[in-house]
C-alpha cells in the first residue's frame, strides 16, 4: 500500500474528500449567512435548523409522498424557502430599526422551537436516507476509491456557489442587491422595492441552507440536531472569512473543510476544535477576517 | 467620581445619590424574602434559582452595562463546575477553596476569551464567544478529567471552613444565599461606580468614549473578566450544591438559557436577571416530564420577548413605577 507522510494514501485521500464535502456545506451555509447578513443585518441563527428542515423535507417527500431524491433537490429548497419568506414577513420584518442583536436572539429562539418540534415528532436518533440509484457505486482512481455520490456533492456545491457568485456580481438583479446592501434608502428612492428584495433574499438564503440539507441527507443521518452544532462551526467559518466577500466565503468554506479533514488524519483528537483554533489565530492577526473589510 | 463624571452624561444613566434609595430598599426586601423563603419553598429548588440568578446577573453585567452579547457564557459556568468538582472530589479541597479555585479558573479563561473576543463588536462578538465556548465543549468532551458523558458525579459537599456541615440542605442554602448576595452586591457596586459609568458610556457611544480618552478595550476586558469570574462563582457553587458537573454545564444550550433568563427579566436592569432565573428554572421544573417541550417553550419565549416584551418583566415594572429597578 502506498503511503504519504506516513499515512496510507487511501485513508489520506478519503479524509480529504470528506473534508471537501464538509467544506462544501460550510461554503453553502456561510454563503447564505453572508447574503442574508448583507441585506438584513441579521445573523440567521435558524440557518442550522433550516438545513435540517431541508434534509427532513427530502425524507418526508420520499417516505410520505414517494418523491425521490431529484424531486427533493428541487422541492425541498422551495418549500423551506417559503417558510423562510413567512418568517421574514411575519417576524423579522418587525425588528427593523432595532439593535441587530435582537435578530440574533429571535432567530436563536426560532431554531430552538423548530428543533424541539422535530425532536418531538421524529425522536433524536437519525433516520436513514438512501443514496439515489443513479449515484450509487463509485470509481476506482487507482490511489483511492471515489464514491459517485460524494463526487456529485462536491461538484454540485461548487456549481451552486459559483452560480450564486455570478448572479450577485454579474447580473442586474445582483447589482440591485449589492446597492441595497450599501444603502437601502437610496435604492428604494430609485423605485426599487427593497422590502420585497429583503424578503426574497432571506428566502433565497434559507433555500440554500435547505439545498445543503438535501445534499447531506444521504451522507449523514437525517436527525433533528444535525444542524445545531454545524451552525456554530459555520459561525467560526464566517468570522475567519469575514462577510465582506461572496467568493471569500466560498474559498474559506472549502479551505477549512479540507484543513479539518487533514487534521482528522494526522491528529484526530483535534479535528473537532481545529476550526475554532484557526478562528482564534485569525482574530489575533487579522481581526476583520481574511476577506473582511475593517469596519 | 467628579473627575471622571463627564461620560455619565451620555445616555440614560441612573441618577446618583439618593435616587437609588428605592433600589437599596428593594435589595433589603429581597434579602429578607430570600432569608425566609426556605420556610415555604424547597431549599434545593431555591439554591438552583440562586445559582442561576447569580449566573444571569454576571451575564447581564456585559449585555446590560457594556452592550456586549456573549453567547458563550456556559464556558465559564461549566469550567468552574468542573474545576470545583475536580478540586473537591479528587484533590480533597474543602468547599470554600474548591469554589475559589473554580472562580479563579473562570476568571483566567475569561481573560483569554475576552482578550480574543473584544477585537470584534456586535454580532461578531456573539459569534466569537459562541465559537470559543464550543471549542471548549469539544475539549471537555475528550479530556480525561471531566468524565465525558458521565461528568463528575458525587462531588462531596464537605464542611465549610471545617466547621459547617453542608450535607444539610438548609445549611447549604444559607451558604449559597451568602455567596449569591456577595456576588450580587459586587455587581451592584460595580455598575454604580465610576468604572460602571464608563462602561455605560461605552455601551451608549463607543467612539465618543474613545475620544474622551478612555482605553475602551481595557474597560471591556476588565468587565468581561469580572463577568466570567462571577459566572464561575455561580458554576462552582452549583457543582458543590448538586454534587454534579457535566457536559450540560458547558453546552451552548446553557449559554442560550442564561441569555433567556436575562432577557425575560429585563436586560440592563438590576433585578431582572434574578426574576428571569426564577421564572425559567420554575418553568424547567414544571415541564421536565414533557420531553422536548421545554426547548419549544423556551424558544417561543425568546421570540415573544424579542417581538413584544423587550424590556422584560422587571423593565416593564420599572417603567410602570417610573423608577429604574
Amino acid at each position: 500500500m502506498t503511503e504519504l507522510f506516513g499515512v496510507p494514501a487511501p485513508a489520506l485521500f478519503g479524509q480529504l474528500l470528506l473534508g471537501l464535502i464538509n467544506g462544501a456545506f460550510y461554503a453553502i451555509l456561510s454563503l447564505g449567512l453572508a447574503v442574508i447578513f448583507g441585506l438584513l443585518n441579521i445573523i440567521n441563527f435558524t440557518h442550522g435548523a433550516q438545513y435540517m428542515m431541508g434534509a427532513f423535507t427530502a425524507w418526508m417527500l420520499l417516505n410520505w409522498a414517494g418523491l425521490g431524491y431529484w424531486w427533493a433537490l428541487l422541492l425541498a429548497p422551495l418549500l423551506v424557502g417559503i417558510t423562510g419568506i413567512l418568517i421574514e414577513r411575519l417576524l423579522l420584518a418587525r425588528l427593523a430599526g432595532l439593535d441587530h442583536l435582537y435578530g440574533l436572539l429571535l432567530t436563536f429562539g426560532l431554531a430552538l422551537v423548530i428543533q424541539g418540534i422535530f425532536r418531538n415528532e421524529f425522536g433524536s436518533t437519525g433516520l436513514p436516507y438512501a443514496i439515489p440509484p443513479e449515484l450509487r457505486g463509485g470509481q476506482n482512481l487507482g490511489f483511492m476509491f471515489l464514491p459517485n455520490y460524494r463526487a456529485w456533492v462536491v461538484v454540485v456545491s461548487l456549481a451552486v456557489c459559483l452560480a450564486t457568485w455570478l448572479v450577485i456580481e454579474k447580473t442586474r438583479l445582483g447589482s440591485y442587491l449589492r446597492a441595497a446592501t450599501e444603502n437601502p434608502t437610496l435604492v428604494q428612492a430609485m423605485g426599487i422595492d427593497v422590502p420585497k428584495m429583503v424578503t426574497l433574499t432571506y428566502g433565497f438564503g434559507v433555500a440554500l441552507a435547505a439545498f445543503a440539507g438535501v445534499l447531506a441527507a444521504p451522507i449523514y443521518q437525517v436527525s433533528p440536531l444535525m444542524g445545531a452544532d454545524l451552525i456554530i462551526v459555520v459561525f467560526a467559518v464566517v468570522v475567519i472569512g469575514g462577510m465582506g466577500s461572496i467568493l471569500g466565503s466560498i474559498v474559506t468554506g472549502f479551505g477549512l473543510g479540507v484543513i479539518e479533514g487533514l487534521t482528522k488524519v494526522f491528529w484526530p483528537q483535534a479535528s473537532s476544535t481545529v476550526i475554532f483554533v484557526i478562528m482564534a489565530i485569525v482574530l489575533l492577526l487579522r481581526p476583520a477576517g481574511l476577506f473582511g473589510r475593517a469596519s | 467620581m467628579a473627575a471622571r463624571g463627564e461620560p455619565a452624561a451620555i445616555g440614560p444613566v441612573v441618577a446618583a445619590g439618593n435616587g437609588l434609595r428605592h433600589q437599596h430598599l428593594a435589595i433589603a426586601g429581597m434579602a429578607a424574602a430570600l432569608a425566609v423563603a426556605p420556610l415555604v419553598l424547597y431549599p434545593v429548588f431555591l439554591m438552583k434559582v440562586l445559582c442561576f440568578a447569580l449566573f444571569a446577573c454576571a451575564f447581564n453585567l456585559l449585555i446590560g452595562y457594556v452592550g456586549l452579547l456573549s453567547f458563550g457564557h456556559a464556558a465559564f459556568f461549566g469550567t468552574a463546575a468542573y474545576a470545583a468538582g475536580h478540586a473537591a472530589k479528587v484533590w480533597g479541597f474543602p468547599p470554600e477553596l474548591a469554589v475559589l479555585f473554580a472562580t479563579a479558573c473562570s476568571a483566567l479563561l475569561g481573560l483569554v476569551f475576552g482578550w480574543l473576543a473584544i477585537r470584534r463588536q456586535g454580532i461578531y462578538f456573539a459569534m466569537i464567544t459562541l465559537a470559543l465556548a464550543q471549542m471548549l465543549y469539544f475539549f471537555y468532551l475528550q479530556a480525561p478529567f471531566t468524565g465525558g458523558e458521565d461528568g463528575i458525579q458525587a462531588i462531596p459537599r464537605g464542611r465549610l471552613l471545617g466547621v459547617l456541615d453542608l450535607s444539610h440542605d438548609l445549611v447549604m442554602y444559607w451558604v449559597v444565599l451568602a455567596v449569591f448576595l456577595a456576588g450580587f452586591l459586587l455587581i451592584y457596586r460595580t455598575i454604580h461606580s465610576p468604572f460602571g459609568q464608563v462602561l455605560k458610556a461605552i455601551r451608549e457611544n463607543e467612539p465618543r468614549a474613545v475620544s474622551l480618552g478612555y482605553e475602551v478595550d481595557r474597560y471591556k476586558l476588565l468587565a468581561f473578566v469580572l463577568s466570567a469570574a462571577l459566572s464561575g462563582l455561580a458554576g462552582g457553587t452549583k457543582a458543590i450544591v448538586f454534587r454534579l458537573a457535566s457536559l450540560t454545564d458547558v453546552h451552548w444550550t446553557m449559554s442560550g438559557e442564561v441569555v433567556l433568563m436575562a432577557l425575560v427579566g429585563g436586560l440592563g436592569t438590576v433585578f431582572g436577571p434574578i426574576v428571569g432565573a426564577a421564572v425559567i428554572v420554575s418553568l424547567q421544573n414544571y415541564l421536565a416530564g414533557l420531553g422536548h417541550w421545554v426547548t419549544i417553550v423556551q424558544g417561543l419565549i425568546f421570540v415573544a420577548c424579542v417581538l413584544a416584551f423587550r424590556r422584560g418583566i422587571v423593565g416593564e415594572l420599572g417603567r410602570l413605577l417610573g423608577k429604574p429597578l
